[in-house]
């Protein structure tokens, strides 16, 4: 805190620009309002020019407002007394609790170094069979759920966080309704896990560049907490609007847009946070699970179409129900069948290839051709396997899961029919299914 | 004696230096803020300032921070040691910056590249009295399988005399091996260590030649149908998902040459952690030692900074081009080009550079030209051969192919290996698409290629028109369907499928699928020829369906078996009876 400015020059969008000497890039300013503060951080310095990027909104902001520079970049707490506490995109508590007393940390650190990485080789279980089963979430592991607007995203989102094994939840919010706040916060709180989330939520009605800077905040806590040891699962909603946010900012900076409006740089923003999940050798792990909505189901979007390309696979969200196809976590063969049941792989296989040929058989359907008796076969199967596995409010360790794979199977085909290796068929084909069809 | 300088503005990570008196283009220069020293690099002089690019995080720089300028231009340190290891795009040694600074990488930290401690057993070449000029062999040194050559550095001035080499014996790099007289009498003392700057090409060989030997890379459908020179160049776009990566890692591990250098160039680590920690207990299928001996991994990952992205790709290059200075072949991957010519384009918007296409530098063609011009085939000074053969991935945003870096990059390349989503989500292995890939090597290479066998060419472009045959044929039976085709042209169609299920796709996760030798391609090929060429007679279209399901399943079976074992011969055995039938 070392010096008062009384005089900001130009106010444009939300950045702010004065005169002031001795400022470090990315130091953060509290600009001092009649009823208001407000932070910003420095973003560009030129002669004596500093450039600022107001949080809180340049709306109401005077030129003879007070600016005083504190001496450090954006900081966040970290400590245990951060559990079960909700904070808006500046770090505030926004639950009506006491600011923790805790340690600051700085926020949007280095990145981990590359030789320190391990093979991950650990599955977290969701309960939920289309992941589970068959696109298993592996620690540190970073995968979006691509999504249109409208799909129970968040519902998923926060079914993965009540059930994960995980020792910590970190929820980052960007761009929430508050409907869709309130609705983490109560079912966290009715499901008993709230007491290990921490959420950083950006609603929808806050400044914009609050939205930058949750996945920051998130992100930095999680770290500590994973160099501390803990299993830490950080979910991230929504990334499309942090992307928005993005791009507002930098067209307000004056910056070439390169693609539909974004950044040149949106790749290495998006990778700088999504680089953060890490399995730490000996110690904790952050693992993130994200949203991003695709604008027209268009998955060619720069925004599906760089994360893409950062992730580890992705899920795909389609009618109320986790696609099968197209859907891919690249990380699971690190686990399937070897963490996993021996039959893991060869049943996930077994189950896709069929349903794969069932749509054929709507297909068929749909043109009006005549059906042969596999493909009422095909078709039953297809029936079951939707309303037993995809479904979304099923809920079943994949244990059980796989038994209930076998025994679908079991109901309409003939081993033969599945293809399926003999020592496994012999194993877990079930002698007595729930259904007409058994001989092994 | 170094120039000093003061930082007057700072955005992103470009900062704006006034200096005193002269500075060079792409200088060196460190701006010291608190106690840290951030490397950085002069990009633009505009009268008394000039626009540098910083290497590291910018946080806390201030207008004022005292700069200092090297004099020197980027350079990488040369000399033994340099394989196995693992650097960053600066040439930081990743695993001894691990442990100096814990987890996290800690800016302004930068370390040896090359060990000071480890001695190497030197043998001189050269003798007392001898004129040496730059690029001239000193002496040898044992680097794992390799003769690593001890060169006179290779920007030395003029003719020197040799006044003294260092006897037999074990040295470490920084020592002094050889000390020589240049023409004005000056004498240098010379180490295994030289530096070299990475923009500028290594080209200390006699002359350049048509790359014309096959870079075999174990995979059927590049060797076979689109293959790759040693000394040549290959670009593999493909949308995210299409199995990029898995592709260059088979590559990594088959390719028949000596040295790999794996330039992970903002991917992901994870990608890279795969490499680094597997290729140690992973086998060479022609030296029978582990790959890490002939691997350098040089990974500036998505998270690095930017502007160490868009040096990596120079400093990999130019480590390749050292090693092909001792008649080496050096195969040079780059996963991925998009992500530093992105590493361009931010640049380019911080200098408020007037934008081409998709907001891409105007001179990204011309840079792209240059990336791929380093790699090539030569004749050096003393007659022997070496190579650096550069196979680059591509990003392109939305699978699609129109993008610049694309197009830049096909305007440049010898081989075209385009990967689609058409043909990942069929599950059809590496997705190569033979319908829209090409590689001008196939004709530069014919002499070559038809000492195989005087056919080789021909019959490769036999099943390549009839791949295009069969697809025009199942375009067609998708709007008239399977009644409205002709059997002969079903038959076409099924000859087109089996030689995409036999040899198009390959099995990257089966041992013996994974690889195949030139022989054993060869060996297979001739034989599938023999096959599509034999006369089928089928009752009607179920029928031939029923045939080709069955030699479908024989061949993939024979593919599995390991080369001229006993399942081997028994499958082919069986094939020949089909083709004597």
């Amino acid at each position: 805190m070392r010096e008062i400015v009384t005089r900001i020059k130009e106010i444009t969008g939300s950045i702010a620009s004065l005169h002031a000497t001795g400022v470090g890039l990315g130091e953060l300013a509290e600009i001092q309002s009649p009823g208001r503060k407000t932070l910003g951080q420095v973003i560009r310095v030129s002669g004596d020019v500093v450039t600022l990027q107001v949080f809180g909104g340049t709306k109401g902001l005077s030129t003879n407002d007070h600016v005083r520079f504190l001496g450090h970049p954006m900081q966040v707490k970290y400590g245990e007394s951060m559990l079960g506490r909700i904070f808006n995109g500046s770090g505030v508590p926004i639950d009506g609790g006491p600011e923790p007393v805790e340690e600051d940390i700085p926020i949007g650190g280095p990145s981990f170094n590359p030789a320190n990485r391990i093979i991950a080789k650990q599955m977290i279980r969701t309960n939920i069979p289309m992941i589970d089963v068959f696109n298993s979430l592996v620690v540190s592991q970073k995968l979006p759920i691509f999504s249109i607007p409208g799909e129970p995203y968040n519902q998923v989102l926060a079914r993965v966080g009540m059930q994960a094994e995980a020792d910590i939840i970190i929820l980052g919010g960007m761009g929430l309704k508050f409907d869709d706040y309130t609705f983490f916060k109560e079912t966290f709180e009715a499901s008993g896990v709230m007491n290990r989330v921490i959420m950083f939520i950006h609603q929808a009605s806050d400044p914009v560049v609050e939205c930058l800077l949750v996945p920051d905040m998130a992100l930095a806590v999680a770290e500590r907490f994973a160099e501390a040891g803990r299993r830490v699962l950080t979910l991230l909603t929504d990334m499309t609007s942090f992307s928005d946010a993005l791009k507002e900012i930098s067209i307000s900076m004056e910056q070439i847009p390169s693609n539909r409006g974004y950044p040149g740089d949106l790749y290495s923003q998006l990778a700088s946070r999504y680089e953060k999940a890490v399995d730490i050798e000996g110690l904790g792990d952050i693992t993130i699970l994200a949203v991003t909505t695709m604008p027209g189901d268009d998955v060619t979007h720069p925004v599906p179409d760089n994360t893409g390309y950062i992730t580890e696979g992705q899920f795909y969200l389609h009618n109320g129900v986790i696609d099968p196809f197209g859907s891919l976590s690249r990380l699971k063969q690190n686990v399937v069948s070897k963490v996993t049941r021996e039959d893991h792989n060869d049943i996930m296989n077994a189950m896709i290839r069929l349903y794969s040929d069932c749509r054929e058989s709507r297909n068929k359907i749909a043109m009006g051709f005549k059906l042969s008796k596999w493909d009422e076969t095909l078709l039953a199967y297809g029936e079951d396997f939707e309303k037993e596995l995809m479904a979304l409010e099923v809920n079943i360790p994949i244990e059980e899961a796989l038994d209930l794979c076998w025994d679908i199977l079991a109901r309409h085909f003939d081993a033969i029919q599945t293809g399926m290796k003999d020592h496994l068929v012999e194993k877990y084909w079930p002698k007595k299914a729930s259904g007409e069809k058994n001989a092994a | 004696m170094s120039v000093s300088g003061k930082v007057v503005a700072a955005y992103g990570n470009m900062i704006t230096a006034s200096f005193e008196t002269d500075v060079q283009q792409n200088e060196v220069a460190y701006v010291i803020t608190g106690d840290r020293k951030l490397k950085s690099e002069v990009i633009r002089v505009r009268g008394t300032v000039c626009d540098m690019q910083v290497f590291e995080d910018t946080r806390d720089i201030k207008v004022g921070d005292p700069v200092e300028f090297t004099g020197n231009l980027l350079v990488v340190e040369l000399g033994p040691g340099l394989l196995e290891q693992i650097y960053d795009g600066l040439q930081n040694p990743l695993p001894q910056l691990a442990q100096q600074s814990g987890l996290f990488l800690k800016r302004g930290i930068y370390l040896d590249c090359l060990d000071r401690s480890k001695q190497w057993e030197f043998t001189p070449a050269a003798k007392v009295g001898d004129s040496v000029q730059a690029g001239d062999v000193l002496g040898t040194v044992p680097e794992g399988i390799f003769e690593h050559k001890i060169f006179v550095p290779f920007d030395f001035i003029g003719t020197a005399k040799v006044k003294k080499v260092a006897e037999k014996g074990s040295y470490t790099v920084a020592e002094t091996v050889a000390e020589v007289e240049d023409e004005k009498g000056e004498m240098h003392n010379l180490t295994m260590v030289q530096e070299w700057p990475i923009k500028i090409a290594l080209a200390k060989y006699k002359e350049r030649i048509l790359p014309v030997e096959p870079l075999v890379t174990g995979c059927r459908i590049i060797d076979t149908f689109y293959p790759v020179a040693k000394g040549g160049t290959a670009c593999i776009p493909g949308p995210f998902g299409s199995g990029k990566t898995v592709l260059q890692q088979l590559i990594s591990r088959y390719a028949n040459v000596d040295i790999i250098i794996v330039a992970a160039c903002g991917e992901r680590a994870g990608e890279v952690v795969e490499t680094l920690r597997e290729f140690p207990h992973l086998k060479d299928p022609y030296t029978g030692k582990t790959l890490m001996e002939r691997t350098i991994i040089i990974c500036n990952t998505s998270s690095m900074p930017v502007a160490a992205r868009e040096a990596s790709i120079y400093t990999a290059v130019t480590l390749g081009e050292y090693y092909r200075q001792m008649g080496l072949n050096v195969l040079l991957l780059a996963d991925s080009t998009s992500r530093w010519a992105q590493a361009l384009r931010e640049m380019s918007g911080r200098l408020e550079e007037i934008p081409g296409e998709e907001a891409f530098p105007a001179y990204l063609q011309t840079r792209i030209a240059e990336f791929y011009e380093r790699a090539g085939y030569v004749t050096l000074e003393d007659g022997s051969k070496g190579s650096v053969s550069i196979i680059g991935t591509v990003s392109p945003a939305g699978g699609n192919f129109e993008e610049p870096v694309t197009q830049g990059t096909l305007a440049v390349v010898g081989a075209f290996l385009g990967l689609t989503w058409a043909r990942s989500n069929a599950r059809r292995f590496p997705a190569i698409d033979p319908l829209i890939s090409w590689s001008k090597y196939v004709e530069q290479m014919k002499e070559t290629l038809d000492k195989i066998d005087p056919n080789w060419v021909a019959m490769v472009k036999d099943a390549q028109k009839m791949i295009f045959a069969g697809d025009e044929i199942k375009k067609r039976m998708d709007v008239v369907g399977e009644e409205g085709t002709s059997l002969a042209d079903f038959i076409i169609y099924l000859k087109a499928e089996l030689i995409d299920a036999v040899y198009l796709q390959q099995n990257a996760f089966d041992d013996v699928d994974a690889y195949n030798t030139m022989e054993r391609q060869v060996y297979v090929f001739k034989k599938l020829t023999e096959v599509l060429r034999k006369e089928i007679t089928a009752q009607d279209k179920e029928d031939a369906r029923q045939i080709f399901f069955r030699l479908t399943a024989l061949i993939k079976n024979w593919n599995s078996s390991e080369w001229e074992s006993d399942d081997f011969k028994k499958f082919e055995e069986q094939i020949n009876e089909f083709i004597g039938s």
